[in-house]
């Protein structure tokens, strides 16, 4: 029994270090648009697909294809947000782009059924079914090298967020939009890039989704976007380091759960959620919220 | 207040209109089983009138106090379960199932206030996804819990009504508990329950100061709502045959319900009506018409963005606009005004 606790802590903070990385993307899209990206399950989806439409067509390796996938998804991040986000303007400003997100997410969901149809497929590699010997477990060798690619990750937009001119004005946007705007800070293109970077993560997020979860289909979309979802508001909105504890939290919970009982596992994630916000309701690392315009 | 002057003068000299466009309409969906006798046809139409009287329902919460509820498919889900484990329990057959809606509504408003309770206690975004998270519970429970018949779900009682009028009953109930519904609506716009709702919606925090007692007020619109849309979960089950977990609690009802209200027009009286009765239809029609291809999907996808685009502020407003902005060309009303108006015709419009 101790031993099934230590390896599900093993496997929930490697898995937490995955969806860290695609709640991170949701979580920089909020801070600086004040919007719910609700399309980034899909977008996952399909960083997932392209993964394996490289791999299995191309024979490319799932983790030289993020070479193509990252700026791929970057670029389709921007133009969702400069064709559908961008236009949104008034008072329901918030509640119509998260609509406009959903319509995006349901194009999105079409058109992979249409290509790859409502079968489930799964990304292989030889990496993918080996394991490694480690400290008494074996740990599967693609958690250990997607934990490491989503530390990095990580590791990398925090600098980009924190010592680079750029990402002084994302933060500069995040506190306060009409204050950036005057000292001269070009929100729309702010705004387009982070939009990008956070569907750009994606790519990453969905190879390793492609590669963990056992198969996925088109479908797949509506679970990850209420887990991330759960995460990102436990975290904290627009708060970095909240959604990173919040998504090794949340996992790790999942997979001592699941010990117990595989059904009521997946539950874990919005009873946690609720029962946070019961207590405090501006999630783990939240600010308290801004008074209502 | 200047403004509400202006809506006074507008309700005052179009009051009758309305009325009569109401009564039309009531009368032209009362004879339409009589005249229109394929069954394609009105089993569409049983579900628009279902997803007309959720969408109805969920205007009254989310439209009039400006929370944004993406979880109603959990009172639709409870009371499609209501009437069938009663219905199974009781050994309940044909029209007596009816009478079992009220439980549904019931049984809808006592979950919903626990889920009132915690949810309205955040705003905005968060608010959206506490809802999302009660759905997905609410999924999960039906699936895992024994008597809720698991993940093949739990079959309605039958129907012992001849099969070439088949579709009736369920039409006329539906027609009744939208009619119901609409009328609740008109009432609580007009009401200072409505006038508290849109004040917390303006500015809950000057609401709170002026006086308004929030919590109950958006908790009483929360359990209106979804006694509303549990009967409608309720009906649906009843004359789709089955319940299943994924069905029951489906994501695409929360967000077509949403999208018909915002097609409308958010917070006004007719203008989820007007949605539900286009987009229901033109869904089902699309899913009929491209089974397999899964093309009804990118269809309505490109269907919503095209509203959210084109018409940020749904049908309704955005006509009374228009038809403010034509009265005052045409010199009928001075140009000040009209603008004053315009401006006020989201809120003005019926």
């Amino acid at each position: 029994m101790g031993r099934e606790i230590y390896e599900a802590i093993a496997d929930g903070i490697l898995g937490g270090g995955v969806y860290a990385l695609m709640a991170v993307g949701l979580t920089l899209i909020f801070g600086v648009l004040d919007i719910i990206n609700i399309a980034q399950g899909i977008l996952v989806v399909l960083g997932a697909y392209l993964s394996y439409a490289l791999s299995v067509h191309l024979h490319i390796d799932l983790f030289v294809g993020l070479l193509i996938t990252v700026p791929t998804m970057f670029v389709i991040g921007v133009a969702i947000q400069w064709l559908f986000i961008r236009p949104l303007r008034g008072r329901d400003r918030a509640s119509m782009s998260l609509l406009a997100a959903y319509a995006v997410a349901l194009i999105i969901e079409g058109a992979l059924y249409r290509v790859f149809g409502p079968n489930y497929v799964v990304l292989t590699a030889s990496y993918v079914t080996s394991s490694v010997h480690l400290f008494g477990f074996y740990l599967p060798d693609i958690y250990l090298y997607g934990f490491a690619l989503a530390v990095a990750c990580v590791a990398a937009l925090y600098l980009l967020l924190y010592r680079t001119r750029f990402g002084r004005s994302v933060r500069a946007t995040m506190q306060d939009q009409t204050a950036a705007r005057l000292i001269g800070i070009d929100v729309n293109r702010v705004a387009a890039v982070t939009f990008g970077i956070g569907v750009a993560v994606t790519a990453i997020g969905g190879m390793m989704f492609g590669a963990t979860s056992g198969g996925f289909n088109p479908n797949s979309g509506y679970d990850l976007i209420s887990r991330l979802l759960a995460i990102i508001i436990l975290g904290g909105l627009g708060s970095i380091g909240g959604a990173l504890a919040a998504a090794v939290f949340m996992t790790t919970a999942e997979a001592l759960v699941d010990i117990w009982s595989p059904d009521w596992a997946v539950v874990v994630f919005y009873v946690a959620l609720v029962l946070v916000l019961v207590i405090r309701p501006s999630g783990l690392f939240g600010r308290a919220p801004a008074r209502a315009q | 207040m200047t403004s509400w002057a202006g809506n006074r003068a507008i309700q005052r000299g179009g009051r009758t209109l309305p009325a009569l466009a109401a009564l039309a309409v009531v009368a032209v969906l009362a004879v339409f089983p009589l005249a229109v006798t394929n069954a394609t046809v009105t089993t569409i139409a049983v579900d628009t009138l279902v997803f007309a009287a959720a969408a109805v329902a969920w205007n009254i919460f989310s439209g009039y106090c400006g929370y944004i509820s993406l979880g109603h498919a959990v009172f639709f889900g409870t009371g499609a379960y209501t009437i069938g484990i009663a219905a199974r329990a009781w050994h309940l057959n044909g029209d007596p199932v009816f009478a079992l809606l009220p439980l549904a509504g019931g049984v809808a408003a006592a979950v919903s206030v626990p889920l009132g309770l915690i949810a309205l206690r955040v705003r905005r975004h968060t608010f959206v996804v506490i809802t999302i998270a009660f759905f997905f519970i609410a999924q999960l429970a039906a699936t895992n819990l024994s008597w809720t018949g698991g993940s093949s779900g739990i079959l309605a009682p039958s129907p012992n009504w001849a099969a070439t009028t088949f579709n009736d009953p369920f039409y006329y109930v539906g027609l009744a508990l939208l009619v119901a519904t609409t009328a609740a609506s008109w009432l609580i716009r007009g009401s200072r329950f409505g006038l508290q709702l849109r004040a917390i919606r303006d500015d809950e925090d000057r609401a709170a100061g002026l006086g308004v007692r929030t919590m109950p007020v958006k908790l009483a619109a929360f359990v209106i709502s979804a006694i509303v849309t549990g009967m409608a979960g309720g009906l649906w089950f009843y004359f789709i045959g089955q319940a299943i977990p994924q069905f029951a609690f489906d994501p695409l009802f929360d967000l077509s319900v949403v999208v018909m209200a915002f097609f409308g027009g958010l917070g006004t009286i007719s203008g989820p009506l007007l949605g539900a009765l286009i987009i229901e239809p033109a869904q089902q029609w699309l899913t009929l018409q491209y089974t397999n291809e899964y093309l009804s999907e990118i269809l309505l996808g490109a269907l919503f963005l095209a509203v959210i685009l084109g018409l940020p502020r749904g049908v309704i407003p955005t006509a009374g606009e228009k038809i403010t902005a034509l009265r005052a060309r045409r010199g009928r009303v001075p140009a000040r005004e009209a603008v004053t108006q315009a401006g006020q015709a989201g809120q003005a419009a019926p």
